[in-house]
């Protein structure tokens, strides 16, 4: 039987075929999932800011793209995944208020998203595909058995990518 | 290590107490408002590690309307105002002049009568922590956004996440027990500005 494993704001986990990863309620925040097809190993992390660089403290790496990304491959590489076979899945890093005035905390969920992808880039982790942006919340399920991830939202449906 | 683990007994009583005077004073103007009796629970602070915080308020994936504003001035701080579903409409229902159980889907003007609900709670929460406090804040038009409860709190939070690694809410419940709508009040400081508030009224340790 899959477990379910839940991952909560700001966290990381691996998991072995067939267990499934879940994050809900990504708004701003972006879930990253990465896959090694063959030992059918993947990881997701539920990334809360673009760069640790930018923060006054660090403590929790699973905060920021910059270091959560390459401590998932880590820990997936602990689990015997091959750093060179991981491939990625994005979604979240939505604008879920829409102000009159430009704050900067309206764009976090773009900045979240640019800097997934930058990362990934300097990681060498292929992006086979996204789920971005929008004003609309997210839960998604990764399913380490087939790569597969599945999106449900309030107001727009569901859909795998 | 987060600053707020670092607040002592007294700075967390200060907190409580000026969240209780805010809250009165949201309580009542939306009590004048509505015409209907609005009660508060004493505020709670609550100081939870991100990773638990969706959890704590009720499960990441229930429906709610999120009310937010952002203040600006010399400590800015972030409201959100916080409804199940299902109290946001007949909140709008009793707003409206409808029948309780008329509205399903909320419209453009049921979104913006809800922005005012939070524009005049605010204004008076804000009002008293300004008297207090002898700080300005300038609160913007409120945004709202009907999602699940945990999109709507990450982005909230997304700011304290540079702070440290735990999210500081001062939290109040109202409620108008007849109508059965309840809704949840959050204020949480920007980085410096709990440091501020503590050293306006003389509470520095």
């Amino acid at each position: 039987m899959a477990k379910i494993i839940k991952i909560g704001m700001a966290d990381l986990n691996v998991a072995k075929c067939p267990d499934i990863l879940q994050t809900a309620g990504l708004g701003s925040c972006v879930g990253v999932c990465l896959w090694d097809s063959i030992t059918k190993i993947g990881g997701l992390a539920h990334i809360m800011l673009p760069y640790s660089t930018q923060a006054r403290s660090v403590g929790n790496e699973a905060k920021f793209a910059d270091t959560a990304i390459p401590l998932l491959v880590k820990q997936m590489e602990n689990l015997g995944a091959l750093r060179q076979r991981l491939v990625a899945k994005i979604a979240g890093g939505a604008q879920m208020f829409s102000f009159y005035s430009g704050n900067d905390i309206m764009r976090i969920g773009e900045r979240n998203a640019e800097a997934v992808k930058e990362t990934l880039a300097k990681l060498k982790i292929k992006l086979l595909a996204e789920d971005v942006g929008g004003n609309y919340g997210r839960t998604i399920e990764f399913y380490t058995e087939t790569g597969k991830l599945y999106i449900r939202t309030i107001n727009v449906g569901e859909k795998i990518i | 290590m987060s600053a707020f683990l670092e607040l002592t007994e007294s700075q967390l009583d200060a907190l409580r107490e000026i969240g209780t005077i805010g809250a009165g004073n949201g309580a009542t103007a939306l009590s004048v408002m509505m015409g209907k009796r609005i009660h508060m629970t004493v505020p709670e602070i609550k100081i939870i590690p991100f990773t638990e915080v969706t959890e704590a308020l009720g499960g990441a994936e229930q429906v709610v309307a999120g009310l937010f504003t952002t203040t600006t001035g010399q400590a800015p701080c972030n409201i959100l105002f916080v409804l199940p579903i299902e109290s946001a409409r007949v909140l709008v229902d009793i707003l409206m002049g409808r029948p309780l159980g008329t509205t399903a889907e909320l419209d453009a003007l049921d979104k913006s009568a809800l922005a005012e609900v939070a524009n005049v709670v605010s204004g008076a929460y804000l009002n008293s922590l300004s008297s207090f406090t002898k700080l300005d804040f300038i609160p913007s038009v409120p945004a709202i956004a009907i999602d699940m409860a945990g999109a709507i709190l990450d982005t909230v939070l997304a700011q304290a996440g540079t702070i440290g690694d735990h999210a500081l809410l001062l939290e109040t419940e109202f409620s108008a027990i007849k109508e059965k709508i309840t809704g949840q009040f959050f204020l949480l400081p920007e980085q410096g500005s709990l440091e501020k508030i503590l050293e306006s009224i003389g509470v520095t340790g």
